[in-house]
Formats: structure tokens, sequence, C-alpha cells
């Protein structure tokens, strides 16, 4: 009997499927390679005829420039760097209440098309429907129209207690800042860590003798206890900052500009739609059966809630939404058209004055590439602890 | 013996009617107390606020192209704003005596997406057709042959631009996010690594950031001498925007593929390219049609950034018609309401489509 042995595969023959691919991808190296040397040397050679400066050093000039709004003081003496701090900080802060807002409202819409009354189903597919099908950007610019345009001027504000709506935007009362609220505040993150520590102790009872305790009400409770008592404990300050209606303006107060609650509202209504959308998705994927076991059991329809399909629509919800999130992050940028002073408006602006095209828009990315990353790190997180726990 | 009387059971009532008007409504409008509550004010805000709304829009408009007229105590909405500016609102800057070109390439253009919607025109004269309708459209719009005189690419505007931005780019991402999309789930780690980084870095950044990068800096990338038309740069970033975005979509149906078909075809000794064609893609495909549909929905609303970048698209062409006109600038609200329209016009015509797509695709699958 012979024995014939199968031939030798030879490793370095164009039939060998690993050569094959080291071959392919010492194609796709080299042409990529060739083609980004093609662009820097471009870009490089470019900038040497037209006399382009390069480099970063440009963020320690003095900015010359105001900006419009600012969460701290700003003024045109300050270096660039310093102007792309507070355009990250005005990006930021429109992004972050945003979200808050378009979570609250998508999630209550997105229950409403499950509702039992028609009208509300219907208001609810009407909302979805026609704010998502029109472009952000003419939303955002019609809600600054509204804003500027068919509000009251300033000295004939409208008025709702001390707060006051006009072309001048949303002007409230702040409170004067003291050493009470600091203490305030001390005493709120104590009574979050005491409330922390008796939802721990109310778990490991109620796992221990299945007697069912206060979980949400009580730490609610001693939250705004703890708050309240560092207040009182600081001495109570109640000194508020009230505006008042001047001859032409109304001075004093906080305030709000036109430009922000325009990019906010409208990127909160434009999102909420997206939102309503993923939660109602969200709530279908959990099957029918779930809430009649739940039923059943004899949960309450708020347990039912909390406890059997939330929990489940969750995972299911949770993937979309972070995009919408960072949806809404990336879409604030477009504060530029209407003047919100974001970081691509302050990158424009720098863009203009010094002429460092590259440089500029390298910082933009940079600020929405980190904040997407970890956005999306933060959401992955969340959605490994909410995954399926199989064994 | 006693006679026995018959005695009839009384009747049982008639069943409630389960459907009608009334009875939708007594369940959908009235099932309990809350309910009746919650339609009762919501159908008090709609009678207050409707009428107001109708008076405004319809009854006291001004429909008249008469700024005189609109600035009247008691006048509504100015309508009036949309009859004088239309064509500019419509075309932008495109030199008005040539308007008709415009025009029917607009028309060819969106009939060419409708009957590509069509079913029964899915035959192999399609592509046909399209380079055909794409090549009347870019000789009517920029002329220069057939005693059409020459029309520049910066005086093209509004309308024709939003839809030429939006479809082309879709059409050319396509291969591109095809070509991603397989990549990004190829056993090679060089290419796999490259594009996971173009699609991650693609999405992470805002299409305006693109949109600058351009206008501002692709001429810096290009050789001495070499001068690319705006029109092009923008079209190329919006196209490698859109692709990244569609390449996860792609990706997306190509993971719910059972890995025992890919099994099956190398078996059957396919190639890989065999493969992908004959057994993968035909299936992925179909599943992500309506995510496909929704990019485009996206990208034909995301075509209004371009007007930041200074292309006079639908959006930036109604700026164009009413920012300097002193008379009419009072009524951009109008304007901006009539943009709208068109754009929620396409977008909801495309969901729907879309929609039907997916029962065409879930079809299949019912059996």
């Amino acid at each position: 009997m012979t024995t014939s042995t199968p031939p030798k595969k030879n490793n370095w023959s164009w039939r060998s499927q690993a050569f094959r691919g080291l071959i392919y991808q010492v194609i796709a190296i080299v042409v990529i390679g060739l083609a980004g040397w093609f662009l820097v040397h471009n870009t490089l050679e470019n900038m040497r005829i037209r006399g382009i400066q390069s480099g970063f050093d440009f963020l320690t000039q003095p900015a010359g420039f105001d900006i419009g709004e600012s969460l701290y003081p700003f003024d045109s003496g300050e270096h660039y760097w310093a102007a792309f701090l507070v355009g990250l900080t005005n990006t930021l802060r429109v992004a972050i209440i945003g979200i808050v807002i378009t979570t609250v409202l998508g999630t209550l819409l997105g229950i409403g098309r499950f509702s039992r009354n028609a009208l509300v189903r219907g208001l609810c597919s009407a909302y979805v429907e026609f704010f998502r099908n029109v472009p952000v950007l003419l939303q955002l610019l019609m809600w600054y129209l509204l804003f500027t345009e068919m509000l009251p001027a300033s000295y004939e504000a409208w008025q709702v207690g001390n707060f006051y709506l006009s072309k001048g935007g949303l002007i409230f009362p702040v409170p004067v800042w003291a050493a009470g609220h600091a203490w305030a505040l001390a005493g709120l993150v104590a009574g979050l860590l005491l409330a922390w520590v008796y939802r721990k102790w109310a778990f490991t009872q109620f796992e221990a003798t299945g007697q069912l305790r206060s979980m949400f009400w009580a730490p609610v409770a001693i939250v705004s206890a703890m708050a309240v008592l560092g207040w009182v404990l600081g001495g109570a300050p109640t000194e508020m900052n009230t505006p008042s209606k001047g001859d032409f303006a109304i001075e004093n107060g906080g305030a709000l500009t036109p430009e922000f609650l325009a990019v906010l509202l409208g990127l909160s209504i434009y999102t909420a739609a997206f939102v309503a959308e993923v939660v109602r998705a969200g709530i279908q994927s959990v099957s029918r059966g779930q809430a009649e076991a739940a039923a059943a059991l004899g949960l309450s329809k708020g347990q039912e809630m909390r406890l059997v399909m939330l929990p489940q629509a969750l995972r299911v919800i949770i993937p979309p939404m972070t995009n919408q999130y960072l949806n809404l992050t990336k879409n604030s940028s477009l504060a530029v058209a209407i003047g919100y002073p974001d970081v691509v408006s302050i990158a424009n602006t720098a863009l203009n004055q010094t002429g460092r095209a590259v440089e500029c828009i390298a910082i933009v990315m940079l600020v929405y590439l980190t904040t997407s990353l970890s956005t999306s790190l933060l959401m992955n997180w969340y959605n490994d602890r909410a995954a399926i726990k199989e064994r | 013996m006693t006679a026995k009387t018959f005695e009839p059971i009384a009747p049982r009532p008639a069943p409630v009617r389960t459907d009608g008007p009334v009875a939708w409504a007594k369940q959908n409008l009235f099932a309990d107390w809350k309910t009746s509550a919650g339609t009762l004010m919501i159908l008090g805000l709609l009678l207050w606020w409707a009428p107001q709304f109708f008076n405004w829009a319809v009854v006291n408009a001004m429909w008249r192209p008469d700024a005189e007229a609109c600035r009247a105590d008691g006048i509504g909405a100015c309508w009036g704003v949309v009859a004088e500016k239309y064509r500019l609102i419509i075309f932008g800057r495109y030199p008005f005596d040539e308007q008709w070109r415009p025009l029917v390439a607009t028309c060819l253009m969106v009939g060419l997406l409708v009957i590509s919607c069509i079913r029964y025109c899915w035959k192999p004269w399609l592509p046909v057709v399209c380079v055909a309708v794409l090549a009347a459209f870019f000789t009517l719009m920029y002329g220069d042959t057939m005693g059409l005189t020459k029309v520049e690419t910066d005086r093209w505007g509004g309308l024709p631009l939003t839809i030429l931005l939006a479809s082309l780019s879709i059409v050319m991402a396509f291969p591109i996010a095809l070509v991603v999309a397989l990549g990004r789930r190829s056993n090679l780690p060089a290419i796999r690594s490259f594009c996971t980084i173009y699609v991650e870095l693609i999405r992470g950044v805002p299409l305006i950031s693109v949109l600058f990068m351009a206008s501002f800096m692709f001429p810096l990338f290009m050789p001495q001498g070499l001068t690319i038309d705006v029109l092009i740069r923008v079209l190329v970033g919006i196209t490698l925007f859109a692709a990244a975005y569609m390449a996860e979509v792609i990706r997306g149906g190509l993971q719910a593929i059972p890995k025992g078909q890919i099994e099956a075809a190398a078996t059957l000794g396919l190639s890989y390219w065999q493969t992908q064609f004959k057994i993968v893609l035909p299936q992925a495909l179909a599943m992500v049609v309506p995510g496909i549909m929704n990019n485009f929905i996206a990208i034909f609303k995301d075509t209004s950034l371009v007007t930041i970048v200074s292309l006079y698209e639908l959006t930036g062409a109604l700026g164009l018609a009413l920012n300097s006109d002193a008379d009419w600038r009072p009524y951009k609200i109008e304007g901006y309401l009539f943009i709208a329209m068109i754009y929620f016009g396409f977008c909801f015509a495309m969901s729907r489509y879309s929609l039907w797509v997916e029962k065409q695709v879930n079809k299949s699958k019912l059996r």
C-alpha cells in the first residue's frame, strides 16, 4: 500500500491565501502612504509658496476679539487658547443641557405613542414626523428668527414674576453668591453619600428579610434635607440678584442669550423626535407576554414598567440613544450659523484672523473626536452593565 | 295533566358594537376618566389654538406680492413673499432668463428618482437612463454647448443644487461604503484598521468641519496650479461623509448573515469575491435598504449645511433672496415655512417609501 502525502504547501506561492493577504496589505499600505505623502507634500509646498505660517504657536498670542457670551469673563486681550476654551465650554453647555431636555421630551413622546388616548398618539406621531423631516439647520434659523424678530423689544419685555423674555433673551433672578451656598453644596454632597449608604442598607435588608423599604422617596428626602440643613447652617442666605426694568434694557439678573436659547431649543426639539422613535422601538421590542406575566405576578403598573419592561427595553434603547446624544453634540456645531460662540464659531474667527486653516480645523476635529469617543466609552460601559447577564 | 305553555327565554341583549366610530371613540378617547380628561384638555387647546393659526395662515393671509399691503394692520401671514421671490428661492442666483434650464433639469432628476423607486422599472435599462439623465442635467445646467450659454457652477443654486448634492453624493458614496464595510470585516489587519479608522474618524466629527475642510483646506492639498471647483470639493466632502455612515449600515446587514452561509459557500469552492457578491451581499443589501433610505434622507437634510460654506442651495437661496431686501425681510418666517414644506415633502415621501420597502423585504421572510 502506498501512502501519498499531500503536496507540501508552499508558503510563498500566489495560491497561498496568507501570502496573497500579505501582498494586498502591503499594496494598501503603500497606496495609502503615497496618497498621504502626496497630500502632506502639496500642503507644505502650497504653504511655503503662499507664505502661510504654520504651527500652534498662535495659541499663545492675544486673541483680539470679544466673545458674545461665556460662562466666565473673557476679554479680547486674552490668548487664543483661552478663547478656544470659552468656545469649548459653550459647546459643552449647550450639549449637556440639550441632552437632558431631549431625553425627557423624547421619552415622553415615545411613551405617548402607546397612550390609550388616540389624540395623544396622533399628536406624538405628528410631532415626530414633522420635526424629523425638516433640516435641523432650518429649524435653528427659524427659532433664532422667532427669538430675535418676533419677541418684543427689551423695554417692553414679557414678564412672568421676575422672569423677563424679550429680544434680549431670557433674564432671570440669580442668588448672590454667599458662604451659605457652599454650605448647601456640601450638604448636598453629604446627602448624596448618605442616600447611597441608605439604599445599600435598604437593599441588603430587603434581600435578608423581604421587607420592602422606600427606595426612591426616602433617598430624595435625605438629599434635600441635608442640602437645606447645610443652607441653614451657612446662615440661610436669601439675597437674590433680581432683574428690574430699566429705561432701555433690563438690568441685573442672569441672562440666557437668544442665540443660546435658539440653539438649545432647536437641537432639543429636533433630536427629541429621533429619541422618541428610539424609545418606541425599545418598548416595542419587549414582548407583550412580559407585561402580562408581570401583571399575573401581581406587580403594579409602576413596578411592571420599572422592574420588568424598562430594564429589557433599555438594552435595545441604549446603543441608538448614544448615537442620538452624539448627533446632538455634533449638530451643536451648527450654532455657527446663528452666531452662538461655540468652538466651531471661535475656530472660524481664529481662522479668518490668523489664516491657519489646518490648525484651526484640526482643533475642532480633535474636540469633537474626544467628545464622541469619550461619550461612546461611557455609554459602552453602561451598556455592558445593562446587557443580558449570561452564564 | 297540565298543558305546557311555551315560555320563551328572555332574549339576550345584542352584543355591544366593537367597531364603528362611536365604539372607537369610546375606546380610544373616553375609556376612563383620565383619558376623557386628557381628550377634553387637548381638544380645548386645539380648539383655542387651531382657529388662530388658521386665521393667520389662510383667512387673514396676503397672497398677492404686495409688501405695502402686508404691512397693514390685521394681516396674517404674508405669502406674497413666496409669490414675489419664488424664482430666487428655488433657483438661487441662476441667470433669470435661463431658469427654464434648471427647471427642466430638476424635473428630469426628480423623475429619475421616482422611477428608480418603482419596482417595475428595476430593469437593466435603469442605469443607462441614470447616466443619460445625469448627462442631460449637467448639460442643461452648465450649458456652453448646443446654443446654451455657459453658466458657471457658482451661479447654481436652490432646489436643483440640493437635489444634485443629495443624489450624487449618495450614489457615489455607495460603492465606497460597500468596500469599506467589507474591509471592516476583513481578516487582513492592515485593511481592517484603515477602514475602522476612516469610519470612526468621519463619524466622530460634525459634517460642518468636513465642509470647512473641503472649502478651506482642500485647495492646499492639491498640487500648484490645479484648482478644483468648490461644488466638486463640497460634493467630495459630503460623499466621504455619507460613505462612512452608509458603511456602518451595510456592516450591520453583513453581520446579520449567519456564518453557515459563508461556510456553505466555502464548501462549494467559491472564492472570497464570489462568496461576497453571490451569497452575502444580495441578502445583506436587501436587509439594509431601509437603513440606506434613512441615510439618503439624512443627507438630503444635511445638504442644507453647504450654505455655511457659501453655496446657495435652498436654505442659502432663501437668505440670499430676503436678507438684502428691506421690504420683504420682515416676512422671512413665511419663506422659512415655504422651504420647510419643500424639505418636508421630499423627506416624508422618502420615509413612506422606506416603510414600503421594509414591508416588501419582510414579505419574503413571511412565506
